[in-house]
């Protein structure tokens, strides 16, 4: 259900994406399914240990094998910059992607990768894998991240001291750096709180899940030219990385973006495209390398798993006074978790005068997490969504109400010390109040089947960023449509939308293509849900200068002056030059055709860097069925609610609420990392790692609300990462209507609940 | 005067002030100038000369790419957040 | 040479015959030595259906048959459903009705479909999901794939555009 705005022709419409075509005949080419002539396999070698010391590594017998073109290890790469630079939604250091390339002196995590293998076929790469000698001198790993933040907890990095705004720490520890948010007086708050409620909770590692694997095929010509064809969600950030770590000129390195199959966040960073880079050169062919399953599980960007601790307080009359939070993050082997993002998350809808939060991002023997959908925010949402179901609870007043009661409003002043603006909390509060959903009758039983209702306040702060739009016009006068982003959600279907819109054509006169480095202006990665909003504004500016030029040509043909030209882009004369001179008409298309005598190729250009952006405020209703006996969760319902500013391609906008709602109901069921004393993970494939089939999710139910962020020439919000945000705290609201007990933990096993009941 | 949200970590060095005024054309001179009446309060934010990578710096309620570098107004106001993604 | 397997097989309507090692999937036969890409590589141990073929008419994962299996049997793969006259009515409604994100899991969705529908020519929408719950989707959430199999059951009954 939407609201649709009466003067727009393309927007707002629900056409077939273009990509849809290629991609249901099986002919988009996806990373993995780059092929060319000579290419050679490539695998690499890892870690079995999740911390070790490398004493030695010998390749000899690896490169002796029959087949084997190249081996590559750290050796091969020069030393790289000690410098930090941020890459899609988080930073990353250089030095330490080196070494997350192949190991230096210490592996760091069960997969941590130490060599690659060139071969004639990916089974002699395998079998090479084996020949290479590696000694290890085996050493402690730490998995939790409080026991890593312990003073005698083994220490990933000797060297490490903790870096905060208070100085840096005397003694090394696995806590990277932490920061604190303060407004108000907490103390004070309490004091002035009727009840306080107080909790403690953990959440495990995730992984996007993306079905396609890592894949990168990398190919030298003789003049030096390197071109990787990668599956990313930023060719422009990929082309970095290898420059950092290839130490090679950016202009020398051409990076081909491919289809992808799933990113959610986790194709920002790469891992293959160096190792065939390095094996393409020592072998003298095109080298592809593609993660099996079990190398995207061990050895790419999963999420944080966390610890939390969050304590409010909340006057009798509903009013909260206080809040105290503590984040700490698994940052994995290297820093950089996303507490700061989950701080700016936790509680942004609600406004509390004292607040004090404290975030913690800690090193531990996992792979080094990357971005996930939200990055950060699911985590601390499920936390702070928790406790204030609680509060209300004790305060004997409807969830939806007790939110209504102390929801963010524009100007609040915000906890880390900005400000809201434009923002839809109430709306979407209210919609959730209002929906059929929330108001339909719910058994919640008394046998062995318990039923309830829970519903969680999501909200995601967004992102804008650089962007690059080409537009030129064809002779037929339909316009070709070049990005420099990466479409990894049919973003070059709406963006087309939003230059057909203004351009006043239909859709069908705008065929929208990919570049790569070479081709495309520089772009951000496709991520933080940016593109349809910031490269949208590139595409709008390309657009009117577009028109601008088409001006002096149709001046051109009726040899009169520019400002006698007038062109119309909407309503039923969409299309159309008039001028005033002699009230002529011509068509767009009439111009189009007569482009090569007046001047030749006309080209409209956006390169944009948007820095003010609306974030997005969303909430889910879950209803569940617990069957106590085995604490096995069962959907029944469940609706998402969200602003998403203008919903340019409606039928876009709510895959994205039902794909990123299926993978936060995976986060709060089933999906979690497994680990052994030894720091083994032991659930590294799609059998022991659950997500969600089509039998484990309802038909999920979707509300847009168009709430415009104004500085967006149509008003659109991102929208991919706020849906996965509230899930798992409206799923266990719900669990804890129907059974009475708190879950504190994720993923919701029926394990877990069982314990959480005190059955086992 | 362009004036500073002081974080909460750091007030330890402003007797406790929450936010502080200081002089300059640049966030770099703001900086300089507020060192010198608190000394440590620069070092605290800088890695080297440069703004730590892991705090960006906001002037004006925009984020401001440029950093240290960032020109100010004389009314100003200026804030350190850790460097996030969204959010 | 001696240890390659010979294979002759019927592949998207076509006599094909190739060479394997004896250890190949049927799914590296067809993306390495066949030049068909359609059929993907998720996990390649059986468990979410991406690189799903038929396989004599039945629905297989191809990641967990060997390429020596198919000589003699007849593959179709999501390659072999469109022909010059235009997209098989099961692609169509993928595509009216956005059953597809990144379309990495799409191919393997459409076959899997063909295999219900070839059998089940009405399915409901719980039967849908339980056919389909063998091949993972990450991007949808599985609503407009759903939607998809039913209009296609519609198209082929006949029962015009509208599911």
């Amino acid at each position: 259900m939407i609201t649709k705005t009466a003067e727009h022709t393309v927007i707002g419409t629900r056409p077939p994406r273009a990509d849809a075509f290629e991609k249901v005949v099986g002919k988009a080419v996806f990373g993995p399914d780059v092929n060319l002539p000579r290419m050679a396999y490539g695998r690499i070698l890892r870690s079995p240990h999740a911390h070790a010391r490398i004493v030695r590594i010998d390749p000899t017998r690896a490169e002796a094998l029959d087949g084997v073109y190249a081996v590559a290890t750290a050796a091969d790469l020069p030393e790289a910059a000690d410098r930090t630079e941020r890459v899609g939604e988080g930073n990353v250091n250089y030095k330490y992607m080196r070494d997350n390339t192949f190991a230096g002196d210490k592996v760091l995590y069960h997969g941590h990768p130490i060599a690659a293998v060139a071969a004639r076929t990916l089974q002699i790469a395998e079998q090479a894998l084996e020949l290479i000698d590696v000694e290890y001198e085996l050493l402690d790993p730490v998995l939790d991240v409080r026991q890593a933040m312990a003073a005698d907890a083994p220490l990933l990095h000797e060297g490490m001291h903790t870096r905060s705004l208070a100085g840096t720490a005397d003694t090394p520890s696995n806590v990277a750096s932490q920061f604190q948010f303060l407004q108000g007086d907490p103390e004070q708050g309490f004091a002035q709180a009727d009840v306080v409620v107080e909790r403690a909770f953990e959440t495990a590692m995730v992984h996007q899940g993306y079905i396609e694997p890592h894949a990168a095929t990398a190919a030298w010509d003789a003049d030096g030219t390197l071109t990787v064809y990668t599956t990313t969600q930023g060719a422009f950030d990929i082309r970095s990385q290898v420059h950092e770590l290839l130490g090679y000129p950016l202009s020398k390195i051409i990076v081909v973006p491919t289809e992808v199959g799933g990113a959610f966040g986790g194709k920002n960073v790469g891992y293959v495209e160096v190792p065939a880079a390095v094996l393409a050169r020592k072998s003298g062919r095109p080298v592809r390398v593609v993660m099996t399953r079990e190398e995207v599980f061990l050895a790419s960007g999963p999420s944080s798993g966390t610890w939390m601790r969050v304590k409010m307080g909340a006057t009798r009359e509903g009013r909260i006074t206080a809040a105290e939070v503590e984040l700490c993050y698994e940052a994995g082997a290297y820093p950089g978790s996303p507490v700061g993002a989950g701080a700016n998350c936790i509680l942004a809808g609600y406004d509390i005068p004292n607040a004090r939060l404290d975030g913690y991002d800690v090193v531990v023997n996992k792979p080094r997490v990357g971005a996930y959908r939200a990055p950060g925010a699911t985590q601390s949402t499920f936390a702070g969504e928790a406790v204030i179901d609680e509060l209300a609870e004790k305060l004997g007043l409807d969830p939806v109400e007790f939110r209504l009661r102390n929801i963010a409003t524009n100007g609040m002043p915000r906890l880390n010390g900005g400000f809201h603006e434009h923002i839809a909390a109430r709306e979407v509060m209210e919609a959730v109040r209002d929906h059929p959903h929330y108001n339909a009758p719910l058994e919640r039983g008394t046998g062995i089947l318990r039923r309830g209702r829970g519903v969680g306040l999501a909200y995601w702060g967004n992102w804008g960023a650089r962007s690059s739009v080409t537009l030129e016009v064809n002779a037929d006068g339909t316009v070709s449509m070049l990005m420099g982003s990466v479409d990894i959600t049919g973003t070059r279907t709406s963006i087309a939308m939003q230059a057909a819109e203004t351009l006043g054509l239909s859709l069908a006169h705008i065929n929208p293509a990919m570049g790569n480095t070479q081709t495309s202006g520089y772009s951000d990665a496709s991520g933080g849900s940016r593109t349809t909003m910031a490269t949208g504004v590139a595409a709008v500016k390309a657009a009117e200068e577009v028109i601008a030029k088409m001006h002096e040509r149709a001046a051109a043909i009726w040899v009169c002056e520019p400002e006698q030209v007038a062109y119309t882009n909407i309503g039923p004369d969409a299309g159309t030059f008039t001028c005033s001179r002699n009230d002529e008409t011509m068509t767009f298309a009439e111009v189009a055709a007569k482009l090569g005598g007046t001047g030749g190729a006309l080209r409209g250009q956006g390169d944009v860097n948007v820095r003010r952006w609306g974030g997005a405020f969303g909430a889910n209703i879950a209803d569940v069925e617990v069957d106590i006996e085995t604490g096995s969760v069962r959907l029944l319902r469940f609706t998402a609610v969200q602003n998403v500013g203008k919903a340019i391609r409606p039928g876009q906008v709510e895959g994205q609420l039902r794909g990123g709602a299926t993978q936060g109901i995976g986060w709060g069921l089933y999906e979690g990392y497994a680990y052994d004393g030894q720091g083994h993970m032991l659930n590294a494939n799609f059998l022991d790692y659950k997500l969600p089939t089509a039998l484990d999710v309802p038909a999920i139910e979707t509300e847009i609300l168009e709430i415009p962020w104004p500085e967006h020439p149509f008003g659109v919000r991102g929208v991919g990462e706020t849906p996965i945000v509230g899930p798992p705290a409206a799923i266990a609201n719900a669990v804890y209507d129907a059974i009475g007990v708190r879950q504190g933990f994720l993923p919701m096993t029926p394990a877990r609940i069982l314990e959480s009941m005190g059955i086992i | 005067m362009a004036n500073v949200s002081v974080p909460s970590l750091m007030r330890d060095l402003t007797g406790g002030e929450a936010s502080v005024d200081g002089s300059g054309a640049t966030v770099a001179e703001v900086l300089h100038d507020l060192e010198a009446r608190y000394p440590g309060f620069a070092q605290r934010l800088l890695v080297g000369d440069d703004l730590d990578p892991a705090l960006v710096v906001v002037v004006d309620d925009r984020p401001a790419p440029l950093g240290l570098s960032t020109r100010v107004r004389v009314d100003s106001r200026i804030r350190f957040l850790p460097a996030v993604g969204g959010g | 040479m001696a240890d390659k397997v010979h294979v002759t097989t019927l592949l998207n309507g076509e006599s094909v015959e190739f060479l394997c090692a004896p250890s190949q999937t049927l799914l590296e036969c067809l993306r390495d030595i066949l030049g068909l890409t359609g059929a993907k590589n998720g996990c390649n141990d059986g468990n979410c259906g991406a690189c799903s073929v038929l396989l004599d008419g039945r629905l297989a994962n191809s990641c967990l048959v060997l390429g020596a299996e198919a000589d003699g049997r007849t593959v179709i793969t999501i390659e072999g459903l469109a022909d010059w006259a235009g997209l098989h009515p099961i692609q169509q409604s993928f595509v009216e009705e956005d059953g597809l994100q990144c379309g990495c899991c799409t191919p393997g969705m459409i076959i899997a479909a063909k295999a219900l529908l070839d059998r089940e020519p009405n399915p409901s929408d719980g039967r849908i999901r339980e056919w389909m719950a063998g091949n993972l989707c990450r991007c949808t959430g599985y609503e407009t794939i759903t939607r998809a199999v039913r209009r296609a059951a519609a198209h082929l009954n006949g029962e015009g555009a509208e599911g």
